[in-house]
């Protein structure tokens, strides 16, 4: 996936839109931010989750960290591969990396997202206030 | 230094700079947390060696006259019986029995001393002792003028042995040296927090990054890596080490922790020992247990540890141990649940997984280190 394409949650979720569906993965930031990935509880195909609201936790060896729905929708593909392989999200984080696949209830959540450009510009400042 | 922060930095800060670490903040200090990757720095150690920054513990000389007698009374190990040359693990008390610190003493001489103690700890420990010394005995906080770091790993002493002298490798655990390297003064000491083979050398500020740069050089082809301090937290769980603020603190006791064995009561008078002989008469109420997970998922602090649905204890470190690929961690669980082998469930925010005390270490070498 061109990370150009995709659109970008301030939570750190990537977004690439198909029609009415959403596939969701988290960016090179995040996995870079969490380190290594152990484990994750993928969520069960079929739950319907709500924008910015929990889809998941991916642990790391350095802590655990929530995963938040970049849009609502119904969960209608998980990621199995990731059960045997969490360090795909830190391997390939915009490809074999990715998460669940959501059928959006509401379309108009894109607008909240960030282009690529724009959440560049949202890490380089959040970099910034972190020194 | 170059940050802009508050935080305090090791002489080898700009070592983990070009070497593309990942710092953070740890005890007021800016540290590397890893480099290529805690799962890999963690199997480097395992496998072959790994080297690391501890120069946020702190160093800590406590000498002059009745420096002997002060010490253990505010120390619970026997100290009588330590030949100079000689370290042992000990704990700080408060007149409760609670643990101040936990720290390791080495004996250089008759009233003679140096302390290394948790770097959350240190401004700590120096004011408690400032606060008790006879007039005849100096404490004095070195740490900011030296460093501190660790050599650990299954070839760790092939790595010194090249490194500094053959001779060291041979020291017995829990011993130190005083050696001269290219003309400077460095202290060995056979401790570590890993589980494997290891030395921790300490040696002047303005030595510390040459030191750092000729070990990584003289160990690259036996596989040594620089290791952060995220490594360093997965390796010393899977031995089931405590952790000062996780596993140990200001609220606990060394009787509940299972540190009864740095522990001694037959010793002259010491800072808590009266609270400890009343605890260890009556029984601990609950004691610190190693558990296994027995299916998938990452216990860590503050998760409850049930029993039959009952809350009886929590969590104080878990992770996903790197070497055996399951969930490990140490809590507070009611004595009565304590025994090895007790089924016990740890709540993973809402999901209930399923667990056995076990007895740490979680990780025992398969073949002794050469």
């Amino acid at each position: 996936m061109d990370p150009e394409e995709l659109r970008y949650s301030a939570d750190h979720e990537w977004v690439k839109v198909e029609g009415k569906q959403a596939i969701v993965g988290i960016t090179e930031y995040a996995q870079s931010e969490l380190g290594d990935i152990v484990y994750l509880e993928l969520p069960d195909v079929g739950t319907e989750v709500v924008m910015e609201e929990e889809l998941t936790e991916i642990e790391s060896t350095k802590t655990t960290s929530p995963v938040l729905a970049p849009v609502s929708g119904k969960i209608i593909e998980v990621n199995d591969e990731l059960k045997e392989s969490p360090q795909l999200i830190n391997e390939d984080p915009y490809g074999k990396g990715w998460i669940v696949t959501l059928k959006m209830t509401n379309p108009d959540d894109l607008e909240n997202l960030m282009s690529a450009k724009e959440y560049e510009e949202f890490i380089e400042q959040g970099s910034d206030d972190d020194r | 230094m170059t940050t802009t922060s508050d935080l305090l930095t090791t002489a080898l800060h700009g070592a983990h700079r070009a070497l593309g670490a990942k710092l953070v903040d740890f005890a007021g200090w800016e540290m590397p947390i890893s480099y290529a990757g805690t799962l890999a720095e963690h199997a480097a150690v395992r496998r072959a060696a790994g080297l690391f920054d501890i120069g946020h513990m702190g160093r800590i000389d406590v000498r002059g006259p009745g420096a002997d007698a002060f010490l253990s009374s505010l120390v619970t190990a026997r100290l009588d019986d330590l030949r100079p040359g000689s370290a042992r693990y000990a704990l700080v008390c408060s007149e409760k029995g609670t643990i101040l610190d936990d720290i390791f003493v080495y004996r250089r001489g008759t009233d003679d001393w140096l302390l290394i103690v948790n770097g959350s700890n240190r401004l700590k420990i120096v004011d408690w002792l400032e606060r008790r010394r006879p007039r005849t005995v100096a404490t004095v906080d070195r740490t900011l003028e030296t460093g501190l770091i660790a050599l650990q790993g299954a070839r760790a002493a092939q790595i010194l042995g090249a490194l500094i002298g053959p001779d060291l490798t041979r020291t017995p655990l829990h011993t130190f040296a005083d050696v001269t390297w290219r003309s400077i003064p460095l202290l060995v000491a056979r401790t570590g927090y890993t589980g494997e083979w290891g030395v921790e050398i300490m040696a002047a500020n303005g030595a510390m990054r040459a030191l750092w740069d000729a070990a990584l050089a003289e160990g690259k082809a036996a596989g040594l890596v620089p290791v952060g301090l995220g490594a360093r937290d997965t390796l010393r769980l899977e031995m089931g080490y405590a952790l000062y603020g996780n596993d140990i603190d200001d609220t606990t006791t060394p009787l509940e922790a299972g540190l009864g064995w740095a522990v001694d009561l037959t010793k002259a008078a010491f800072v808590g020992k009266d609270a400890l002989v009343a605890q260890h008469q009556r029984g601990v109420g609950r004691k610190l247990v190693g558990f296994e997970l027995r299916e998938k998922g990452v216990p860590r602090h503050g998760h409850p540890i049930l029993a039959g649905g009952t809350p009886i204890g929590g969590v104080t470190s878990g992770n996903l141990s790197p070497t055996l690929d399951k969930g490990i961690g140490l809590g507070y669980v009611d004595a009565a649940h304590s025994a090895l082998g007790t089924a016990i469930d740890i709540d993973i925010r809402g999901k209930i997984k399923s667990a056995v005390v076990v007895k740490p270490p979680f990780y025992t070498k398969r073949n002794p280190s050469p």
